[in-house]
């Protein structure tokens, strides 16, 4: 009761302001977020809303949340509930392209039908600021040397985290299937191993370790972007260290399967109108999210690439057989 | 002396009218939504993140610190008055709390509750105020072992919710375990026990365990005996206020529950659960009459209560001082701070005073309103208990099952509910204690997921535990604790065979 009242309210604070913008459109759109309210698909699920109805291009937006197994649950009431409803777009990301092999999810991306990537974060590998390691040199050498005496710590099993420290090792010329990797719930707990100096390295979006490289207590040894973070000029990205290797925790949005090629035509532009408007630039500023737009066939051979890739990396570290 | 200052400061900024409105709205809401089963103080706030975009921070942060407090404290009016703990923190309160209300002493089970928790709240966020830095420092110390040692300190003392008979309540706490089990192995991510079924691959959820085995079993087991033996409820018998008496039983439980909650809550994986149930078991062993334990004694209400709330403050140790999200609340909190662009960690309060200091002496005035909010309504609370049983009953069911369908819209979920009711009425059947099921079902996934933890680190040297002397003097207690009453009760039988 309570949460439809206040979620209606959410919607109804919204629609005002966007009344002021501009003149309704007549788009009503359901967003899915398939996680839990407060992570970050529910965070772009949300920020959507906000940009599409306060930029008038949807006259309504809901957003609801199913949660679990790294979204393969939302997933597949999306693939099985939502088909052909030209209404209804879910968030997703590389998150879940991991999370459907590893749950062995009896649905999959070839389902849907891809509408655009909007968002990516840049990933950092960090070390506690009194270790030894300065660089991404530092840390591949004792990756090459033992795997396995090289502790990690970052979030879940086979998230993005897990995946980008295999990656690491195989990029060095490591033995992927040897790398210790110790998952944690939320960048919280991974930070307290951090800063306690229990675990060597950490990997996490670099919002989450921000504060405490900037008080100095962490150093970053590399972001994975290709070229460094505007927000942080002095970090060096990883193939400055001379470690080939570059990820992108992106978030992307889809459609139902079994739409028509009218429907896809309309999502897809009000997706692009969004990811082009101002109200969608703020957001992206105040969230310290990269614009990472990318839309039509390019996004669909882009989502099948990182689909392959994630896909090698799960075998080599033995979590998908 | 700086610290006060600051603090004094804060309260310049939590009393300007603007922002005690936002406080009162605050609480107003996490009471209602703790009162809720399964819409929890987390849900709340993130649904209000998106309304709140546009407001001042300061006001918003205020108004989500409202909610986590009043979300706390709402959660153990459902525990007490119906025997549905809302979120895991109160299922302690439940365990004497429900027994008080039908006893006809509800009024003061919700006294001392929303007493214990404005102690306990007070003398919390004090320590938050003066011991934040300090206490940060030692709580990221703590490692996977320590916390596993923790762990095994708290299994030792769930004995303390076994009841009779210590065989039934292992075999309750071993289903509990084993529930644990289902879902993703949090350390390779593969799936334990699903048999296939997608919505298990998160686990079983607490919530719909305790809900289930609590009120669900409840109302089956009383409508079962309805006409052979119908259970006598009592809406108020003697005072519906705390007696002298009660208060005498009170205080000291409030103190020690404040003690365990506040620090462990500093912990970045400490929690709510632990500390109530360390809370619980050490009242039953301090109380002057342990016989009142399993039929509504005052103390097992006090205790735990002033324990989950003086934990939320401690939560906020590691969020503002390092932006360590500890509580599911704390971390959609984390997102509502960088939603204003501001970064919790060290630099937020040389940054910030104003905004970090208004929120700590915005939480005194949340945790006073919380007691002028609640201690009037609990006349009306406990006229719910005068409502004719079937009536009631049935109302419990329902809301039991709408509360279930907010956390998670599922089928599957919802059929977990009933069948976890129907364990619930065989067990109070044939007289299995039921909490050991849900604590066990809480500690269980967290004692393993650390331990190994632990393992991975050490590069698989068991003695890592022994070695730090922290996990030590924890394994050290809880090997006492197991030990103690064996040798206690072998000491007394060779006196008595002395004399």
């Amino acid at each position: 009761m309570l949460k439809s009242i206040l979620s209606r309210g959410a919607v109804t604070a919204l629609a005002l302001a966007g009344l002021t913008t501009a003149a309704f459109a007549q788009l009503e759109l359901k967003i899915m977020a398939p996680a839990a309210p407060g992570g970050g698909w529910d965070g772009t699920a949300r920020s959507m809303q906000q940009a599409l109805t306060a930029s008038g291009i949807a006259k309504s937006v809901q957003v609801n949340n199913v949660n679990g197994a790294g979204g393969t649950i939302g997933l597949a009431q999306f693939v099985n509930g939502a088909k052909g409803d030209g209404s209804q777009l879910m968030v997703n990301g590389f998150v879940m392209v991991g999370a459907i092999l590893l749950n062995k999810s009896p649905v999959n991306l070839s389902q849907v039908t891809p509408i655009a990537r909007l968002t990516a974060e840049a990933q950092v590998i960090v070390v506690p600021a009194d270790s030894p390691i300065k660089t991404a040199k530092d840390l591949a050498d004792r990756v090459k040397a033992d795997p396995a005496k090289v502790t990690w710590a970052g979030g879940s099993a086979g998230g993005v985290d897990h995946i980008m420290a295999a990656l690491f090792a195989g990029a060095v010329g490591g033995d992927a299937t040897k790398i210790n990797y110790i998952p944690f719930s939320g960048g919280g707990e991974a930070l307290a191993a951090l800063l306690g100096g229990r675990v060597t390295a950490g990997i996490s979006g670099y919002g989450e370790f921000e504060g405490q490289i900037k008080a100095g207590k962490l150093r970053v040894v590399g972001v994975s972007s290709g070229a460094r973070l505007p927000n942080a000029p002095d970090a060096p990205t990883l193939k400055e260290g001379g470690v080939n290797l570059e990820v992108l925790n992106w978030r992307s949005v889809v459609a139902p399967p079994g739409i028509t090629a009218e429907q896809r035509k309309v999502l897809a532009d009000a997706m692009e109108k969004m990811a082009k408007s101002k109200e969608w630039a703020e957001i992206l500023k105040a969230r310290g999210w990269d614009d990472a737009y990318l839309g039509g066939a390019e996004f669909e051979a882009f989502l099948k690439a990182e689909d392959a890739r994630v896909g090698k990396v799960l075998r080599d570290v033995g979590l998908v057989k | 002396m700086d610290t006060f200052n600051a603090l004094m400061h804060g309260f310049s900024v939590a009393i300007e009218p603007s922002k005690l409105l936002f406080a009162l709205v605050g609480v107003f809401l996490g009471t209602a939504v703790g009162v809720l089963p399964g819409i929890g103080p987390a849900l709340t706030v993130a649904l209000l993140l998106p309304v709140t975009f546009k407001l001042d921070p300061a006001g918003s942060l205020i108004m989500f610190a409202g909610i986590y407090y009043g979300g706390m404290y709402g959660g153990s009016t459902t525990a007490i008055l119906i025997n549905a703990p809302g979120e895991s923190a109160s299922l302690a309160t439940a365990l004497e709390g429900s027994k008080m209300a039908k006893a006809g002493r509800g009024g003061p089970a919700l006294a001392t509750s929303a007493i214990g928790s404005f102690v306990a709240g007070t003398i919390a966020t004090l320590g938050l105020a003066f011991l934040a830095p300090w206490l940060v420092e030692v709580a990221v110390k703590f490692g996977p072992w320590d916390y596993f040692a923790l762990m095994i300190l708290a299994f030792v003392t769930v004995s303390a919710t076994f009841g009779d008979s210590p065989l039934r309540g292992i075999t309750s706490l071993a289903i509990g375990v084993t529930l644990g089990l289902i879902g993703i192995d949090r350390l390779t991510g593969q799936a334990r026990l699903t048999f296939g079924v997608p919505e298990l691959l998160d686990g079983v959820e607490v919530t719909t365990l305790a809900v289930g085995l609590f009120a669900v079993g409840e109302a089956l087991y009383v409508a079962s005996k309805r006409f052979r033996d119908p259970e006598e409820i009592v809406p108020i018998k003697g005072s519906l206020w705390m007696t002298k008496e009660d208060w005498k039983r009170s205080w000291a439980p409030w103190l020690r529950g404040t003690a365990f909650g506040f620090p462990i809550g500093a912990l970045p994986a400490g929690g709510a659960e632990v500390p109530t149930f360390l809370s619980y078991s050490t009242e039953k062993k301090l109380c002057k009459y342990p016989d009142e334990f399993g039929k509504g004694a005052i103390e097992g209400v006090a205790g735990p209560e002033a324990a989950n709330n003086a934990s939320a403050a401690g939560t906020l140790v590691p969020l503002l001082t390092l932006g360590l999200p500890t509580s599911a609340t704390a971390a959609i909190m984390l997102a509502g701070f960088q939603q204003y662009g501001l970064n919790p960690g060290p630099l937020l309060f040389a940054e910030r005073p104003d905004l970090v200091w208004g929120l700590i002496a915005s939480l005194f005035i949340a945790n006073t309103m919380l007691v002028i909010i609640n201690l009037p309504l609990i006349g009306l609370w406990v006229r719910l208990l005068a409502i004719p049983q079937p009536w009631l009953y049935a109302g419990i069911l329902v809301f039991a099952a709408m509360g279930t369908l907010a956390v998670k819209a599922s089928v599957v979920e919802l059929s977990m509910l009933f069948v976890f009711g129907f364990l619930g009425f065989l067990m109070r059947r044939y007289d299995y204690p039921v909490a050991p099921m849900v604590v066990g079902l809480i500690l269980g996934p967290m004692a393993e997921a650390q331990l190994r933890r632990a393992l991975q680190i050490s590069l698989g040297d068991p003695m890592i535990l022994l070695e730090n002397p922290g996990s030590a003097i924890l394994l050290g207690l809880a090997f006492i604790g197991l030990v103690a009453p064996f040798v206690m009760s072998g000491l007394n039988r060779f006196k008595a065979s002395e004399d």
